[in-house]
Formats: structure tokens, sequence, C-alpha cells
């Protein structure tokens, strides 16, 4: 059949009455939509573009290398800056969130789907979801009075009792009083990322064919051994890719960051302690005071970003396409 | 283990046919606790978040405070208000989907009804893609087009911009899904009146599947509503009640809240909270609206 639409099974008047390419021609709608896709193409472009081009100006001059100066003075004469200790404490810290996030995450998409009763399963669904909605500077906020306080015991508990495991060691004591640190931001991070990864393991494990899992427990399985043996194993790709999507959220949460760290520039393995930034929390704390090579240096290192989430995505999505597509999914 | 012993009596096995002992048993109960504990432990902190900020906000919250702004207090002044911050955030999201939402549904059409194998697979994944553009990218893509590079200089219109590149893709995905669920019969009865197709989109289609986008475009609204990180270099941020959008920095909500927050006083502090729940009562607003909305339609279709 040489239909030009995707829909083949419709039965369309051009495909019946005389040559599609002309009924195709005659409509301007058409058209309009294909502007519309490709607008799309070009915006993803023009990010990029524009970005790159607004970045030169402060890589040109910048005294110091890119990637791998560990100060921050765009404005200084000469300007002297670097991404290193960001991409560090971005890196970090989004993967110190995921590690807190996804067991529970992941947890709850199986209790949706498995264990909570049918009738409130919908619902719980929907509260997760609208906690997905609450805005992140509520979250930096509550982070930076509620949270800061009161994780100091036992942030200070940490550092005494595993400050043998290098990332928690605390040299000086600085955890004796309530300290902004990485550990902090990543907690938060970890509360943000959960119910992106739940709603999109849910929507994952949704997909399992039910005569699977049906014929786990005909065979005597108990439900833990459903889930275990039929419903996760075809999940894994899926899962994999909800993780990675979780993973992108992080690096790219800015405001809980920049409210919970403050104004700190300084790279450091011990994530108790106060200190360490990110690319985006940096951005949202030097942007108001910047000049123009400040400016410019800070979209530099938006580019970065835009960048590494872009990767984490492209790679999440095709992973969750061709789970998707294996398990004769729509798309 | 031997052969399970049949009995009537519900074991742990959900068939209720089987009695499972030991340590598949064992196993199971506490993978079932585990789940419980899990989702005990995503809702209490996401609840606390809400409970804490509603109850600190609370103490500060009047109608005092929704109808002044910031005007003349000073950095230890207790008063002020959030009016000139709910008014930009007001014109800057209606600004956002009236550039968005045309555009979104556009392409949702066109991934549905006319896309073609290939350039539809692509436009997908990069909508796909564009969820997951950190909301700052978008803001630093405007500030690096519009603010520095055409000159036109901090707006609540710059901060549209970027919030329309946000909601895009929702409100891409969310109609495309709903075009889908569009009966095929609808459009070939349509054709078969000799309707040409894009009239049978926008009149049957469109209309067909409109309960749905609705909810898609108030749900990508609630969410582009706390949007934070990318007015901060597009709005900039402004005490005073500034109602043009279109010229001059401008104030919002959340913006606000970060400003106030960044703050050590206790004035601040509490106005920070008052204004967060003020945005929290906003979003969850119009999220519940949008499944309301959805459920209402799917009750009546019944």
């Amino acid at each position: 059949m040489t239909n030009s639409s995707a829909r083949g099974t419709v039965l369309e008047p051009e495909t019946v009455m005389g040559s599609p390419r002309k009924a195709r021609r005659l409509e301007p709608f058409r058209g309009v939509t294909l502007g519309a896709a490709w607008l799309v193409l070009l915006l993803l472009a023009a990010i990029a573009i524009f970005l790159v081009l607004k970045a030169i100006p402060s890589l040109r001059q910048d005294n110091g290398n890119f990637l791998s100066t560990k100060v921050w003075n765009p404005d200084a004469s000469p300007p002297v800056f670097g991404i290193a200790v960001l991409a560090f404490g971005t890196i970090l810290s989004s993967l110190l969130a995921v590690v807190m996030a996804v067991p529970v995450a992941l947890g709850v998409a199986i209790f949706i789907a498995e264990y909570a009763p049918r009738r409130i399963a919908t619902w719980l669904g929907y509260l997760t979801d609208m906690l997905a909605t609450v805005p992140s500077v509520v979250y930096g906020l509550w982070g930076l009075i509620f949270l800061v306080p009161r994780m100091q015991g036992f942030q200070h508990w940490l550092a005494t009792w595993f400050g043998w495991f290098p990332l928690f060691a605390d040299p000086n004591n600085r955890t004796s009083v309530a300290s902004r640190s990485i550990f902090v931001a990543s907690v938060v991070l970890a509360i943000m990322v959960l119910p992106v990864v739940a709603a999109i393991s849910r929507e994952v494990l949704r997909q399992v064919d039910p005569a699977l899992k049906e014929a786990a427990l005909a065979l005597g399985a108990t439900r833990w051994e459903m889930v275990r043996m039929a419903l996760l194993p075809p999940s894994r790709p899926g899962i994999i890719g909800a993780v990675m999507l979780g993973l992108g959220r992080a690096l790219g949460e800015t405001i809980a960051v920049a409210l919970i760290l403050g104004t700190s520039f300084a790279v450091s393995l011990h994530i108790l302690q106060p200190g360490g930034n990110t690319i985006a929390a940096n951005i949202a704390t030097y942007f108001g005071e910047a000049g123009s090579t400040g400016r410019s240096a800070l979209i530099a290192t938006g580019l970065v970003l835009f960048v590494m989430t872009l990767a984490v995505n492209v790679v999440a999505r095709s992973v969750i396409y061709r789970s998707a597509r294996k398990q004769g999914g729509v798309r | 283990m031997t052969a399970p012993a049949l009995t009537a009596r519900a074991g742990t096995s959900p068939s209720g046919l089987f009695k499972v002992r030991g340590r598949r048993a064992a196993a199971n109960r506490i993978a079932t606790v585990a789940m419980y504990l899990a989702f005990a432990a995503a809702v209490v902190p996401l609840g606390a978040v809400v409970w804490y900020t509603v109850g600190r906000g609370l103490t500060r919250f009047s109608y005092r405070f929704l109808t002044h702004s910031m005007a003349g207090v000073g950095p230890l002044d207790a008063g002020g208000g959030i009016y000139h911050a709910m008014l930009g955030t007001v014109e800057q999201v209606l600004l956002a989907s009236v550039i968005s939402v045309p555009l979104g549904l556009l392409v949702a059409i066109y991934l549905n009804e006319y896309g073609t194998k290939g350039l539809a697979t692509v436009v997908r994944l990069l909508i796909d893609v564009m969820t997951g553009i950190p909301s700052i990218v978008a803001g630093l893509f405007v500030l690096a087009f519009w603010v520095l590079g055409l000159h036109r200089g901090f707006s609540g219109f710059a901060a549209s911009m970027a919030l329309a590149i946000l909601m895009l893709p929702v409100v891409t995905r969310a109609s495309e899904e709903m075009l889908r669920l569009v009966p095929d019969t609808f459009r070939e009865a349509a054709y078969a009146l000799g309707i040409p197709k894009w009239r049978v989109i926008l009149s049957i289609v469109v209309p067909a599947a409109s309960t749905g986008i609705t909810t898609g475009v108030m749900l990508a609204v609630a969410r582009v509503t706390g949007e934070t990180a990318p007015l901060l270099m597009t709005a900039f941020g402004n005490n005073f009640i500034h109602s043009n959008p279109f010229h001059g920095p401008q104030e919002s909500l959340p913006l606000f809240v970060f400003a106030q927050a960044g703050n050590a006083f206790k004035v601040n502090v509490d106005r920070a909270w008052a204004a967060a729940m003020t945005l929290i009562l906003i979003v969850v607003v119009l999220y519940v609206a949008a499944r309301l909305l959805t459920r209402r339609d799917a009750a009546n279709r019944r």
C-alpha cells in the first residue's frame, strides 16, 4: 500500500482517488504541520549553535585551561576559570542521588504495579506524580531550612564511624556544626529524582505481558518470585533507561542545589563537609553578579551541561525504545 | 522442598492453592515488607516537604501578602507581598502557553496523522530528548539568543520563550497520545463523506481528543509554573509591579522564593515560605483540576 500516512489501516481519500502525490500537494495544512516538526529540529540545533557562539568570547580570553582549571574568576583581569570543580561536583552529587533514589523508586514502582490494592493503586500513582510537580525551589528551601540542621547529627555520626571511608572523611572536624554539604544536596536530589524514576519504571512494568506473570503464578511461584523471575528480567532495559533519565534530571537540577550549597567553589572528595558546587547551581548563584565575560563563561559551562544531559538522554531513550519494541509496544 | 500439600486456606502464594513454607515464604514476606517500606520511604519525605511548607507558609500568608508588592520594603522590614510576582508568573506562563500549545499540537498532528516513518521517528526521539533538557539550559539559550544576541534585554517575554521550550515536548507528547486514542472509524466515516483530510483532523480528530489535550496542557503549565532556573537569566526579577511582559525585568513567584530564601533574615525566610506555599497551592490546584477533567470525561464516555 503506497500510503503516505503512518496509519496504514485507514483508507484515505488520496489513496482511493488518484495520485497520492497530487493530493499531498493540495494539502497546505500538511505543510504547516511539517513545518512545525522541522521547527523542533531547528530549535535543538539553534540551542547548540547559540550556546557555542556566546561561549566562544570567554573561552578565547580564558587564561586557564577550561577543562582542568579549578578556580572561577571569569571577570578578573586576566580571566581565569575552569569547569573541573563544577563537573566533578555535578557528576558526584548526581551519582549519589541516583544510588540513593533508585532502590526506593523501584520499590515504589513494583509496589504500585503489584502490591498495592487495585482500587487505590491508580490514586497512589497520581499522588506520586503530583508530588513530582512540587517546584524545585520549594525543595531547595526545605532542604536549606529544614534538612541541613537536621542532617547535622547524621552527618557527624557518619563521619565519626565511617570516616575511614575516603568519601566520608572529615578532616578538621567540620561536621560538628550544620554543614551545607554535597551529601545533603544529594539527599534532596534523590527525593526529587525518585518520582521520575518511579513513574517511568511503572510504565515499563506495565508493558510486561501479563501471560508471563500468570504463568509464573500458575507454576506456584510466590509473589516475590513472580516479580523477580517474570516481571523484572523483561523490564530490565526499560528500567535502566528510567534510571538514566533520573540521572539526567539530577545533572541539570539547579535551584535546589544552589540554595543548599550556596556560594562555594572548592573541589573536595569529602562529601559531608561544606563546599562543592555543580554546573547548574553555579550558573544560578553567579549569574546575578557576572559581567559580560562572566556571563559568557557561564554559558560555556551550560553548553557542557547541555552536551552531558543530551548524551545521557539520547542513550536512555534509545534503550527504552528498544525494550518497548521488543515488548511489542506501540512505538 | 516436597510436593506442596493441597489446602483450601489461602497461603502466601497468590493463587491461594498452595501453602508455601520455609525459605521461599520468608523471602516473599521480606520482599512484601520491603515494598511497603519503599513506598513509605518515598511518600514520607515528599509529603514532609509539602506539610512543612504549608505549616511555615501559613504564618506569614494573608490577603495583604497577596495584594502588595515589595516596593518600598527595606531589607529588614517584615511587610511586602507577592502581587508583582504572581502577576509576572501569570503573564509569563500564559505567553508560554500561547507559543507552545499551538506549536506542540501541530507537531503532534504531524507525528500522528501525516508523519512519514523516518522524519517522524527522529522528531519523536528529539521531542523525548527535549523533555530531559535541563531548564537552565533553556534559560541560557534565550539569554544567548534573545537577551544578548538580539540585545532585547531581560523581559517577561524572554522568560516565556524559555518556558515554552520546556512546555513544548510535554504538550506534544500528551497531544500525540490523545490523538492516537481517537478511533480510526471516526476518520474513515469522515473520509467516506468526502471531507478533506485537514478538515477531518481539525473538525473531528482534534475535538474528539480535546479533553485529553487540555489535561496535557494543564500538566505542562503546572510543571513550568514552578520553574525558577531559566527565569534568573530571562525575567531577572524585579521588586516592583511591572505589568508589561515585553519590556524590562519582571518578577515571578519562583524567583521571589529564590531571592528571599537566599537571605539569612527571618523576615525574608518567612516571606519565602509563604510564597512557596502559594506556589505549591497553584501547582496542586492545576494538577488536580487536570486529573479531574480526564476522570469526568472518562465517566461521561462510559
